[in-house]
């Protein structure tokens, strides 16, 4: 049976190698694990070695080469997840079924953890239920859930209710508003040669919505130059960083404009082959836009010939697996070639040597949708609006504490109090503009704009009110990083696993003023020597809480005159709990105090005698 | 680390010296004595407090104290503590006090599992042999752990042991106050 | 060919293609590294090669050398990034030298002394990560290993077996081998692969070998390994 499933799976990939990590996805659906002599038969079938597909099974956090249930529930752990409520449902949830968080019960049929932000900010509490995401968590939902897994009904026939994933739009302007026919960006791109398509970008002034800020013409320039027997377009539909949600609502209810616009980056590269690659966090998506494609290639809008005009291009959706570095873009390629995501050495680049090595470029979906309505209204029209460096609008997903939250659309230029105000935000203490992975803003920088010379963002901003205890942001943060680090450079693997320990300690109460330092030349370090983003950003909210909330972390450290310059992170008195009970021993030398009294000790700055 | 208590203070006082060691082998006590005739002009300089070399059984306020030996017990710790009260600088000794050596091997066995072992179910153990409960003997901790992750330590001299000249160099440095580093070879972790 | 760069301050040559620390290594200078090695494609993981130039952080063994760069390689501030980066690495495994096989010719080890690294400093994580003994002729001792993939590289690249991969991910990131035992002694590895030599720390450990070498005759117990790259002298293994 299971070999069976394997081999009609297997051959519906073709045996291809390159789609490994979609063939673990399927296989485990099927098969509800990667055993090992399941890993086995797919490395015979693709004719890779089997430690290679064992690495990519091993590496991403939506495959488990050990059985965990037949139900398999994550919690997303976004800090806004939490702030609404999501550890007490968890708990809930567990208590419920019998179980501790993390293992799988005994009978085999459930495991409930946690994950990383499913991009649900806007209507959590969120979880997913065996990979699909469900929204809007109350502790009646968690209840009846329990209900439904120990009658083991099936996830697909669980309330359909409690799928539905909203789309949230708050503020539109010319992108969500733009009215446009599928296809209709296409066919007026189509009419001029790529060349002139670039120029049109170029005048533009588009920089790419990922992060970065990139001019897209220089990248689709350098792409189109670049020798290659193929070159690719990438649409990163990786979305993983906290707080972000943007680009799922884009999918969404405008996947026609980002379809338009990955054909028009095609015809201006000279590609015939696109990829969407969609994080596995939006599975719930994934059979929508597969129908809309074969829709669009029935309709000549994709495929052989678009238009009639002669043009061949073609999009495969690869599904993520659970691994925000693969929002970078050399690692996201690498997750496209089956191999686990972890980032490449550049130079060399994506855009001459990408996928398969051939020229590839990647782009958010927010650049390509962009570039589509560029495509029809002008790049002189586009630059009129946002500033003269951050031309355009922005697509903000803002949530936290806000009456509103969801995606607002903003010109460049906008102010950080602006976006607050609209998105009815009260009594702010700070906000991070860019995840987990950028700056933390307070009061006195809420005049500041969102644009790439000022506030420059990928879209994620979460705001904390003055209830909210920032050492706790800092924390998920840190565990957030600790978690999605790829593990390939020193710094960042080693370094964010330290950062999580010396927060956990401090969470404890039993941090000392030397911790704090530690931390800073920690950020010193991953900024400078990490080997990409991930590491080079993931202390600077911590950085700038430590700054800006210095009293949230001071409070955790034990009082000053017990722990001047260093504390031990462990309970010693608590490391003798295993011989105390096997002694069974309570005599006061079966204890340690916190500290010794020792009587004639040094003073600071004393002198023996 | 701070210079502040690499400073001691200045000639004629002898400067006070502490030792113990731990859960070491007493290797690197006998590498210090292997400093040999240098023993004597450094006995000039200094006067040992508690250490295994005089019988004082606690220690009063010291210039230096050296610990050899990881953290394996409630005692280890009790000690440790007394001697980074009363030491303005000190120096983790060998390899076992630099990162817990040899004893820390045991680390990922679980300690009731290890007790069992020992005492209950290994070979040769006499009939009814139990797990001691005598409340002189000091319990162990879950995990043994190098000097530093349980109080401050101000320098490490590796080594298993530390060269008799490597201790040599390092206290002469202490003594005269300067911030005490290895030269060339003396460096080792074996 | 008269193309050339200078690091710290000494002038280096370079031709074409070049990365720094090749020119360097050519040059008979000591960039310090662990996971690069002239007969394999750069892999950039260790960062222990990070230098400064133009006043940019990059990896030397990455990064390609140019016409007037200024590099900045051995400065105080520079191996103190250096330093931290090998205590993370010894508390990450479970470094206890005087029982380790490797020690005297470990790359990681002499590194940590031309570094002058004196304690690792943080708390140890004291990984359990069980050894693997099954091979007859070679010991896997997993607790040591640093990641750096030589191994995975010499058996891919030269033995052309692909009998190491690592698996998992940030710190639970562990070395694999191609079999679904996961023992060695079930792949078609040999104590005669390239990837049985590579290894810089004592993670892959040929058997009844060990401690054959007195203290003082071993491979960095003459020669610190920041000498041992001047000319006449034999680099790693
Ligand atoms: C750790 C990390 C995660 C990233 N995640 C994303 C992502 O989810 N989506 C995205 O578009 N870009 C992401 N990026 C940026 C991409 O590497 C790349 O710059 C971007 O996709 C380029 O698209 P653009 O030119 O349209 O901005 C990430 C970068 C890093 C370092
Ligand atoms: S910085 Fe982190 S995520 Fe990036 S390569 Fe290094 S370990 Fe991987
Ligand atoms: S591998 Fe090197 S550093 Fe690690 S224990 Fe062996 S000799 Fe020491
Ligand atoms: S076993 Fe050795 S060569 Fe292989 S990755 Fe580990 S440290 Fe590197
Ligand atoms: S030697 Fe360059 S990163 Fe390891």
């Amino acid at each position: 049976m299971a070999a069976a499933t394997l081999e009609t799976l297997l051959g519906r990939h073709g045996h291809d190698g390159t789609r490994l990590v979609q063939i673990l996805r399927e296989v485990q659906d099927a098969l509800g694990w990667l055993a090992p002599e399941t890993l086995t038969a797919i490395a015979h079938a693709i004719d890779r070695p089997r430690a290679q597909v064992e690495s990519s099974a091993g590496f991403y956090s939506f495959f488990h080469t050990r059985p965990l249930g037949d139900y398999r529930i994550l919690f997303s752990d976004n800090i806004t997840d939490r702030m609404l409520g999501s550890q007490a449902l968890l708990r809930r949830l567990c208590e419920r079924l019998w179980l501790e968080p993390g293992r799988v019960s005994e009978d085999g049929l459930v495991s409930v953890d946690t994950t990383s932000c499913t991009g649900m900010c806007d209507q959590g509490p969120a979880l997913l239920a065996n990979y699909r995401a469900i929204t809007r968590l109350t502790p009646q939902r968690i209840d009846h859930m329990a209900r439904l897994i120990r009658r083991r009904v099936p996830v697909s026939d669980w309330p359909r209710e409690w799928f539905r994933v909203e789309d949230n739009i708050r503020r539109r302007d010319v992108l969500l508003g733009n009215g446009l026919a599928p296809g209709e960006a296409l066919a007026a791109a189509l009419e001029r040669a790529p060349t002139a398509l670039l120029d049109e970008i170029e005048r533009s002034a588009l920089r790419g919505r990922g992060g970065a800020g990139f001019g897209s013409d220089i990248k689709w320039r350098a792409c189109r130059a670049a020798r290659g027997d193929a070159h690719y377009v990438v649409c990163n539909a990786d979305e993983g960083e906290p707080g972000t949600f943007k680009d799922r609502v884009l999918l969404a209810g405008f996947f026609d404009l980002v379809v338009d616009g990955m054909c028009i980056a095609g015809f201006a590269i000279g590609a015939s082959q696109g990829f969407i690659y969609l994080r596995g966090e939006y599975r719930h998506l994934l059979d929508l836009l597969e129908t809309r494609l074969a829709e669009r290639r029935a309709a000549g809008l994709l495929g052989r010939d678009i238009l009639g005009r002669g043009f061949d291009f073609d999009i495969a959706i690869h599904l993520g697996a659970g691994a925000y570095v693969c929002g970078e873009e050399s690692a996201l390629i690498e997750s496209l070639e089956g191999k686990p995501g972890k980032p490449r050495i550049r130079p060399p680049f994506p855009v001459t040597h990408g996928y398969l090595g051939q020229p590839t470029t990647v782009n958010n979906v927010e650049t390509l949708a962009l570039a589509a309505l560029i495509a029809v209204r002008g790049g002189e029209w586009f630059r009129t609006i946002g500033t003269a460096s951050s031309t355009g609008t922005k697509l903000l997903s803002v949530s936290g504490d806000v009456a509103r939250p969801g995606v607002y659309e903003f010109p460049f230029g906008v102010t950080v109090a602006a976006v607050l105000e609209a998105a009815g935000a009260q009594d702010t203490q700070a906000v991070t503009t860019a995840g987990a992975a950028g700056p933390c803003l307070t009061a006195e920088a809420f005049g500041r704009r969102i644009a790439f010379e000022d506030v420059a963002t990928g879209g994620s901003l979460m705001v904390f009110d003055a209830s909210r205890d920032m050492f706790e942001v800092a924390r998920n943060f840190i565990n957030f990083f600790a978690h999605e680090s790829c593990g390939l450079c020193t710094p960042c693997r080693v370094g964010t696993a330290v950062n999580a320990r010396l927060m956990d300690k401090l969470a404890r109460g039993r941090g000392s003023p030397c911790d704090l330092e530690e931390m800073e030349k920690l950020h010193q370090l991953m900024q400078h020597a990490s080997h990409c983003g991930l590491g080079s950003t993931a202390t600077i909210a911590l950085r700038d809480m430590l700054a800006r909330f210095r009293p949230a972390f001071e409070r955790r450290l034990r009082s000053p005159d017990f722990a001047p310059d260093f504390a031990p992170a462990f309970d010693l008195d608590a490391a003798l709990s295993q011989a105390r009970g096997m002694t069974g021993r309570s005599d006061p030398g079966a204890h340690l105090g916190d500290e010794t009294s020792a009587t004639g000790a040094l003073r600071a700055g004393e002198e023996p005698r | 680390m701070s210079d502040e208590h690499a400073r001691a203070a200045p000639p004629p006082r002898k400067l006070k010296l502490a030792t113990v060691s731990l859960a070491g082998c007493f290797g690197c006590h006998t590498s210090f004595l292997d400093i040999d005739e240098r023993l004597l002009p450094l006995l000039e300089r200094i006067e040992f407090d508690r250490s295994p070399l005089t019988d004082i059984k606690h220690c009063g306020p010291c210039d230096i104290g050296l610990v050899e030996g990881g953290v394996c017990n409630a005692e280890n710790v009790e000690v440790l503590r007394e001697f980074r009260a009363h030491c303005r600088v000190l120096v983790a000794l060998g390899a076992c006090a630099v990162n817990g050596g040899l004893p820390a091997q045991r680390n990922n066995i679980a300690l009731g599992e290890l007790l069992q072992e020992v005492y209950r179910t290994g070979h040769g153990l006499a009939a009814g042999s139990r797990i001691p409960d005598d409340p002189e003997l000091p319990l162990l901790l879950n995990q043994v752990h190098p000097v530093h992750e349980v109080v401050r330590i101000d320098y490490f001299l590796p080594g298993c042991p530390p060269s008799a000249d490597a201790i040599w160099d390092f206290l002469n440095a202490l003594i005269e106050g300067r911030a005490p580093t290895l030269g060339p070879g003396l460096l080792q972790y074996d | 060919m008269n193309d050339s760069f200078l690091l710290d301050g000494e002038t280096i040559p370079f031709s074409p293609g070049q990365t720094v620390m090749q020119a360097a290594a050519a040059a008979g200078k000591y960039i310090p590294h662990l996971c690069w090695h002239p007969d394999f494609a750069p892999h950039g993981s260790c960062r222990l090669c990070i230098v400064r130039i133009g006043g940019r952080y990059a990896t030397a063994c990455t990064v390609g050398a140019a016409r007037g760069q200024v590099v900045e390689n051995r400065s105080e501030a520079i191996d103190a990034e250096r330093r931290t980066l090998l205590q993370l690495l010894f508390v990450e495994g479970n470094h206890f030298c005087p029982s380790c096989e490797k020690s005297g010719d470990c790359v990681l080890q002499a590194t940590a002394y031309e570094m002058g690294m004196l304690t690792p400093h943080f708390d140890h994580f004291y990984p359990d990560r069980p050894l693997d003994a099954s091979h007859p002729e070679v010991l896997l001792e997993f607790n040591r290993c640093i990641l750096c993939e030589l191994c995975v590289r010499a058996s891919r690249d030269v033995d052309r077996k692909n009998v190491f991969a690592l698996a998992g991910r940030g710190l639970r990131s562990h070395l694999i081998v191609n079999s679904e035992s996961g023992r060695l002694a079930d792949t078609d590895f040999a104590a005669t692969d390239r990837a049985a030599a590579v290894c810089p720390v004592g993670a892959i450990l040929k058997k009844r070998v060990g401690f054959a070498m007195p203290i003082g005759k071993r491979t960095y117990d003459p020669r610190p390994i920041g000498k041992s790259h001047e000319p006449g002298t034999r680099e790693d293994e």
